[in-house]
């Protein structure tokens, strides 16, 4: 065997061993970090974790920080949702190869990965600034600012998906609409977002996945509350927050808490993640 | 049909085209209008924390920078220490994750058995699914423990200038700054190093990902002409796939980067969050993200605007790098004629 050419194979056998090497530790790293979500948080779990509220301290649970998780995630959810359909469905149907049209597609993909902790502080000064101003120091931070902040973080997930989804749409269902003179403002919402519906689902369910472990930018907007609030005017604590908070806490029971918020979560989003891929796979056997 | 439309008199048909034309011009204001919300949240972030630290750049100018205090009690702040941190944190992600990244996207899309590739590929994007303070707590209580345990030590001891035994190892004697960067006498995990590697462990699935996804869009062709040529799959992967791709790799690199930057959560938890510019990695130090989160809250007056000035200016380099990215990005699909 010539020298060059067992340099080339060496080199070869090298490189394809590092690659698999690469990516068994990437495996590992995932692996290491689910089974101690899972360790620590299973042996947390407890049913005072669902019935008592954070006041409690360490003999207490998470029942007011799981509750304002799910509100705040719902007005999170409730706002970006129609916001983000109708934008996508601006950028697909009616911007599409224009200027604007492509340069806010631009924008929300970089909105897409903007710091989260920047949008806490913009809805921190939209929003908890002004309404401690108007009420004179009564009503400050709140869940409601929060589910704004969130709202700002799930918008850009939706836009997105709505927008690919609705592309994906045959033109032959539009051309046929407009053919039986539909106007277009109809053949959108009754036809087209008909026709992309369990796509729009996915990126609403990726969106909510996204936003649920959100901590920095519910900080200084929703703030945190040992008490249970139901009132989205009112501060409001989240399972993200009270994990961050347990988690710095010196206390061992503190810990033990944080990481039964932290199972918590983790399956929430994974579970959502599994459910929206399978609607999207259902989706898209149905369309080939 | 002459016969219905003999039926329908001509305002009637007049009025609903009027009508039509009236709700499709709401309809597409309505759109339009919340198209317009992605760019006002932008702009708006921009400008809410450039007006909220105003007052901290015109009280320190161009100081501001440059400067490395943080006092509290005399009111003076700048902006080197957590801006240091922030990009040696995320200097360091990339100096692991591009180069594990790229060999995953390689094993995915060219050594590993077909069969293997979606299940291994879904594993890894299931990482990225994973909130970023798991990452920090697992950060906090399972990595940082064992990296002070077990790596930190050697580090040290091996490489830095400030052995536990006092004799400094050879590396740290002739090679320059190296000991400099591994010396270190603060007793736990912590520090900007272990910041780095759980930042890179964070980024990893989003720059593989988007290189495996990059690498399939080399056109089989160009691939097969190299192997008949008789080319390794090394050869292919590193000559043909990555030239044809290199633009949207450095997209994704860029992507990655603009996670890193602005990540808040995974940091905070094992960057130590003290205010202080130390040469060594092992040390702790601070991040633009987690001085805000741990701050922010408690502060007021010129504190608080420096929190929002230093906001202002994560905002500005998270969207000049994610600018890049995406352009990047778009060159290759340019090429693909999408």
């Amino acid at each position: 065997m010539s020298s060059p050419y067992l340099r080339r194979r060496i080199t070869n056998a090298l490189a394809m061993v590092l690659s698999t090497l690469a990516t068994l530790v990437g495996l590992a790293f995932l692996a290491w970090i689910l089974w101690e979500t899972l360790r620590q948080g299973i042996s947390a779990l407890d049913l005072k974790l669902f019935t008592k509220i954070t006041a409690y301290g360490e003999d207490g649970g998470l029942a007011n920080a799981m509750v304002g998780s799910l509100i705040i995630n719902f007005i999170g959810i409730a706002i970006a949702t129609p916001i983000g359909v109708l934008a996508g469905t601006w950028l697909a149907e009616y911007a599409d190869r224009t200027k604007l049209g492509e340069s806010i597609r631009f924008l929300n993909d970089i909105l897409l990965s903007a710091p989260s902790i920047v949008m806490g502080l913009f809805v921190y000064t939209i929003i908890v600034l002004p309404t401690t101003v108007l009420t004179h120091g009564s009503t400050t931070f709140s869940g409601f600012a929060g589910g704004v902040a969130l709202a700002l973080i799930a918008l850009p997930v939706i836009v997105r998906t709505t927008d690919e989804m609705l592309r994906l749409v045959p033109s032959t269902l539009r051309e046929a609409a407009l053919s039986l003179g539909v106007p277009q403002w109809k053949l959108t919402l009754q036809i087209l977002i008909r026709a992309a519906r369990s796509g729009i689902i996915t990126g609403v369910l990726l969106a909510l996945a996204r936003i649920s472990g959100e901590t920095a930018p519910l900080l200084f907007t929703a703030f945190g509350n040992n008490y249970m609030a139901i009132n989205p005017i009112e501060k409001m604590s989240s399972l993200p927050q009270i994990i961050y908070q347990y988690a710095n806490d010196p206390g061992d029971s503190m810990h033990a808490l944080a990481w039964a918020g932290a199972f918590v979560v983790t399956m929430f989003v994974l579970l959502l993640s599994l459910g929206s891929r399978l609607i999207l796979s259902r989706t898209k056997v149905s369309h080939d | 049909m002459p016969a219905n439309q003999a039926a329908l008199p001509t305002d009637i048909l007049e009025q609903r085209s009027h009508r039509d034309a009236r709700h499709e011009r709401l309809f597409r204001w309505l759109l339009k209008g919340c198209a317009l919300i992605v760019l006002a949240a932008l702009l708006g972030a921009a400008g809410a924390t450039l007006w909220g630290g105003r007052e901290a750049f015109s009280t320190f100018g161009w100081h501001f920078l440059v400067s490395s205090a943080w006092d509290p009690g005399n009111d003076v702040y700048g902006a080197l220490v957590p801006v240091y941190g922030t990009i040696a944190t995320s200097f360091i992600a990339l100096l692991i994750a591009v180069p594990v990244s790229f060999g995953i996207a390689v094993y995915l899309s060219e050594v590993a058995p077909t069969w293997l590739r979606t299940p291994v590929a879904s594993a890894i994007e299931l990482l990225a699914g994973i909130p970023s303070i798991i990452y920090g707590m697992w950060g906090l209580f399972v990595f940082a423990p064992f990296f002070a345990n077990h790596i930190k030590p050697w580090l040290t001891n091996n490489l830095g200038n400030k052995p536990d035994d006092g004799k400094l190892s050879w590396v740290a004697e002739h090679v320059p700054f190296v000991g400099k960067l591994f010396g270190s006498d603060y007793p736990f995990g912590a520090s900007i190093l272990v910041a780095g590697i759980v930042l890179a462990i964070m980024i990893i699935p989003f720059i593989s990902s988007v290189m495996r996804e990059v690498f399939q869009t080399v056109p089989t062709r160009l691939k097969e002409s190299a192997y008949a040529l008789g080319s390794s799959t090394w050869e292919v992967s590193w000559d043909i796939v990555l030239p044809y791709t290199r633009s949207a790799v450095i997209g994704g690199i860029f992507l990655g980067l603009g996670r890193a930057l602005g990540e808040t959560m995974a940091v905070t938890f094992v960057l130590g969050n003290a205010m202080q510019l130390s040469a060594s990695l092992l040390d702790p130090g601070t991040s633009i993200a987690s001085t805000i989160a741990n701050q922010f809250s408690e502060a007021s007056g010129l504190q608080k605007s420096s929190l929002m000035a230093l906001a202002f200016l994560l905002f500005v380099v998270t969207f000049i790098v994610l600018l890049i990215a995406r352009l990047m990005l778009r060159q290759l699909a340019r090429k693909e004629g999408r």
